[in-house]
Parts: structure tokens; sequence; C-alpha cells
């Protein structure tokens, strides 16, 4: 059923690696920026701060685990629209490869990309944040992972309606970035106005941004099991519907 | 080959093949309003390398996907080795093998990568450095698909489409875009695979190619099949009349050659005649006339039709109109 698919994975995650932008913009960049503002901020970030409730205790890290899932998303939105445009997809639809091992590849392959940066991102952070403050790094990571994933099917679809692979970058950022506005992360959602919130509601970034706060702050994953689920729900709904409009060519 | 399937033989196209691997009878497909192909019906015979020519455009690549199982047809059936190619496509993928017309692969992907992801993929695999060897490429195994020439790709996908020792082999537009030389060696490449008794279904916008490669052809224009034969039976049917032109300094020569049985006319510009006859004894007798009556001839040439003309004279226009 899914042949191919540990060798398919492992070779596009060597390839994404030897793209100009691909290990560099994916995974150094990230890392780098976060490495640049703990440094501005050094010694400004005490115990004292992060004990108090505030953006930079638990808004700032899961910004930056949003930012690096939606990066990935829309990294693989323009390779499934460069890979259509180029004739790719055609070519390895025309091998025993089935389709859906191909694109569980590279949903596997920008899971451990993203996997890779949030560990970097974890290990560079804990120079800035004073020693004693408990980072879940394991729940965080896996927190990330599930939703990357999530997020990954509204990629799916997004890849499966852009016409070309020029567009798919704009096109998916102007879908994806405004999410992140009414995830909850800068206003709560009960102060949004309530067609926005009934938007935020159907958002997956909403739940993924409560189950990373949650497990971040430290809380347990069955306080956050609806999230879970909700974001289970959304990935189904994507992928089916992916599956209905996707286009090989 | 050439079994009559109706009342008229004369009309009829050679569309049975000996011991059939492709049966197509009747497909269809249309793009929206667009027919792309309608009653396409074609057999290719085990062991022989089957050409499908005609202009861009003219289905060729759509009737190929069909078979391959890539694109359903709106209607009609399709067997190739006894399976259907779209109800059985995974089985039929480890017995066909399938170079597809503006193909890519990804940009980075190295040679040996792409093989030996491909050998993976099937229930069989021939040895990959061998076959890249084959395909002289084995100086290319470490380099990126984006730094290969068009040459090095189209061989690359020919190594694709052999991995799996298929018994058949679907090559579309194989040399289109490629220099003279690199076409050459692939043709070669080509016929080696048939010498290993498997089949090959190609299709060709180009006539010498079909006319060098191909054991037969389908000609098809407008989604639609126009004829079937052997390259030489399609240009004996279609386009009968053969031409000597010869030079020759002889006062008597005009007057001896209109006396040859198979010739039609003769004419004549200064020392150069043009003679058009047709039937297979017609140069011999050409050439008879000339040693009978000693004429000395400073030139002789035949110029004899081909499957170019043959598509002149079926469609009206060249192919690359």
């Amino acid at each position: 059923m899914f042949q191919g698919l540990w060798k398919l994975t492992w070779l596009e995650i060597k390839i994404f690696l030897r793209e100009p932008m691909g290990a560099v913009g994916s995974i150094l960049l990230p890392v780098l920026v976060f490495v640049v503002v703990g440094r501005l901020m050094g010694g400004q970030i005490t115990p004292r701060l992060i004990a108090g409730a505030g953006f930079v205790r638990v808004g700032l890290p899961v910004l930056v685990a949003v930012m690096i899932a939606l990066n990935g998303v829309l990294s693989l939105v323009t390779i499934i629209s460069i890979y259509r445009e180029g004739g790719i997809l055609k070519r390895l639809r025309a091998t025993p490869l089935r389709p859906q091992t191909i694109l569980t590849a590279h949903v596997l392959a920008k899971l451990a990309i993203t996997a890779v940066t949030m560990a970097l991102m974890l290990v560079a952070g804990r120079r800035y944040y004073p020693a004693g403050v408990h980072v879940p790094v394991f729940g965080f990571t896996m927190a990330l992972l599930i939703s990357t994933w999530s997020i990954l099917s509204i990629g799916f679809l997004i890849a499966s309606i852009v016409p070309t692979a020029r567009f798919a970058q704009p096109i998916g950022a102007a879908i994806l970035y405004p999410m992140i506005g009414l995830c909850g992360l800068f206003a709560p959602l009960r102060t949004l106005p309530p067609a926005l919130h009934a938007l935020a509601r159907v958002l997956p970034l909403t739940y993924a941004v409560s189950l990373l706060q949650g497990i971040w702050k430290g809380e347990a994953w069955s306080a956050h099991l609806g999230d879970v689920a909700a974001l289970i729900v959304i990935f189904a709904i994507c992928t089916t519907l992916s599956a209905k409009v996707f286009r090989w060519e | 080959m050439g079994v009559s399937l109706g009342t008229n033989p004369g009309l009829l196209p050679d569309l049975r093949a000996a011991r059939p691997v492709i049966q197509v009878s009747g497909i269809r497909k249309t793009y929206g309003a667009t027919v792309a192909v309608s009653e396409v019906s074609f057999e290719v015979g085990e062991g022989e390398i089957f050409g499908l020519i005609g202009p861009n455009g003219a289905g060729k690549t759509t009737t190929m996907e069909c078979v391959e199982g890539v694109r359903r047809p709106d209607r009609g059936i399709i067997s190739i080795l006894g399976l259907d190619p779209f109800r059985d496509m995974y089985r039929l993928q480890n017995r066909i093998g399938v170079q597809l017309q503006q193909a890519q692969l990804q940009k980075r992907i190295k040679v040996w990568e792409a093989v030996v992801l491909w050998a993976s993929l099937y229930s069989k695999a021939v040895d990959a450095n061998r076959l890249l060897e084959q395909l002289g490429l084995a100086g290319k195994r470490s380099a990126w698909f984006m730094t290969l020439s068009g040459g090095q790709k189209q061989r690359l996908f020919i190594a694709l489409a052999l991995i799996n020792d298929p018994e058949v082999v679907f090559l579309d537009e194989l040399t289109t875009g490629l220099d003279p030389q690199s076409r050459r060696a692939i043709w070669e490449l080509v016929r080696g695979i048939r010498n290993r008794g498997k089949t090959v279904f190609l299709t060709t916008h180009l006539m010498e190619e079909a006319e060098r490669l191909c054991d037969r052809v389908a000609i098809i224009e407008h989604g639609k099949i126009i004829d079937i034969g052997s390259p030489e039976a399609l240009v004996r049917r279609h386009c009968p009349v053969q031409t000597v032109v010869l030079a020759t300094g002889n006062a008597l020569a005009e007057q001896h050659l209109r006396t040859i049985p198979s010739a039609e006319t003769v004419s004549r510009q200064e020392s150069r005649f043009t003679i058009q006859g047709r039937g297979d004894d017609f140069v011999t007798e050409v050439i008879h006339c000339l040693s009978a009556n000693q004429i000395r001839v400073t030139d002789f040439r035949t110029v004899l039709p081909s499957l170019e003309d043959v598509f002149l004279k079926l469609t009206g226009h060249l192919i690359r109109d």
C-alpha cells in the first residue's frame, strides 16, 4: 500500500535541503532570528517576568511555533504546485506509487523539518530563558506536530486550488497569515465580533494555539482533548475535500 | 497482420496485429467541448515497434495516456496484456514502462536516487548500475536532474521506463527537442529494446523517426485514425508513384525512355529527365532501358515517396503545418 514511502520521504527531505532556501530558510533562519531577538532582550527576561502571565511567557513561544508551522505549510503548497506544473506529479503517478503515498511523504518530510527546527529553537532558547523555568520540550513538539499536520491539510486544499506555482506562495500566505490575527493569540476570542468569532471557531490555528499555549503552560493533555479532536476533524474534512478537487496536472 | 475485418477489405486499414498485446477499440475522450480522440481502434503486436504519428494536437498523447491508464477514456475498450489499464492499473504497472511527454523530475534529485527510488517501487527490477551504463549515464550518476542536457534527461526517462524490465514500453515524443545526433542514439536504444523481445508503443510527429524506427504506424489526425500499416505498405497504398531523375547527353534518350512499359510520364529539362511510374518493376525497367540502349548517364537518382508524402496525401497538409 505504502511501498516506497520511506524512500520517497527521505528523498524529499534531502531534495528540500538542497534548495538554496531550503535548509537556510526553514531551519537556520528562524533559529537565527530567535537567537538575535533573545540576545537583544538578554537579561530582560527574568524569572519574575516569566512567572507573570504576559506575552513573553506564553505568547511569544507559541507565535514562533505557529510561524514555523505556517512556514512548513506554505512551503508544501509551493512544492506541490511546482511539482504539478512541472509534470513531476504526473510522472510519479505513472508508477506504482499511490497518490496517498506521495502526499504522505511530503507531509512526513514537512513534519520532520518542523520538528528539527523546533528542537533547535528550544535548544537555542534555553540560553535566554533563566534556569529553573520548566519547558515541556517533548509535549510542546508533539503539540506542534499535531497542529502542523492538521494545518498541512489546509495546505493541500490550497495546493489543489491554486492555478500555478507563481500564485501558490502569495495565495497561500493570503489565506494562512490572517489566521494568526484570529487565533486568539493577540486578542482573546470572546472579544472578537460575533462573525469573526464564528470564523475563528472553524480555523485550525485557533485550536492549535489553544493546544500549544496549554502544553507550554504545563497543562495536561487531557485538558486539551477538545483541541486535538478539532484538529483531527479539520484534517479529515480538508483531506477529503482536497482528495475530491486535487489535480495531478 | 492484415486480416481483413469486413466485406470490403481494400478500404480497411491493418488494425489487427499478430499476437496483440495492446487492443484498443472505439475509444473516445473529450475535454469539455473539445473532442480529443474519437473512434480510435488499433492493435499492437508482441515484439513490434508501433508508432502513433500525427501533428501536435492530433490526439497522440491522449490516446497513449488512455492506454497507460493515466487517463480514462469516456468510451471504448482497452486491453493491455489482457488487463484493463484503469481497473488493473497497479497490477499492470509492474509489467509496463512509461515515458511521459513533458515530464520532469525534482530539480535536485540525483540520477542514481531517481533510479534507486524507481527500482524500489516495482516487484522486480534490473540492475540499476548496468542500466545507467547501457544508457550512457554512468558518468552522470551523481548529477542533479536540473543539470542534465535534454538528451541525458530523455535517456534517464528511458532508464526509468526500463527499470522494471517491462513487457511493454510506452515512449511519448521521445526525441522532441533533441539534436540529430542524440536522436539517432535514442533510436538505436529503442531498437535495442525491441531486440530484447519487448513491445514498444511510441508517438512521434517526426515522419523520419516513424519511418526508420517503426514496424507499423497509425496515422492520427483530429482525433481520428486515418490509416494503419507498415511504413512501406502505407507508401505503396497511398503514394504508388515513384520518380527517377537522371541526366544524360544522349540525344535519343527521351525516345527510348518513353518506351518503358511502367513509365507514366517522362519530362525533360535540358539534359535532365524526370520519369514517373508505378509498380515494383519500375526502377528496374528504367535501368534495363538505359543499359539495353547503352545510354550513358552522369546522374541517376530515385525519389521514393515517404511517410511525409503519405501524410500530405491523406490530410492535404504537411505534418509540420
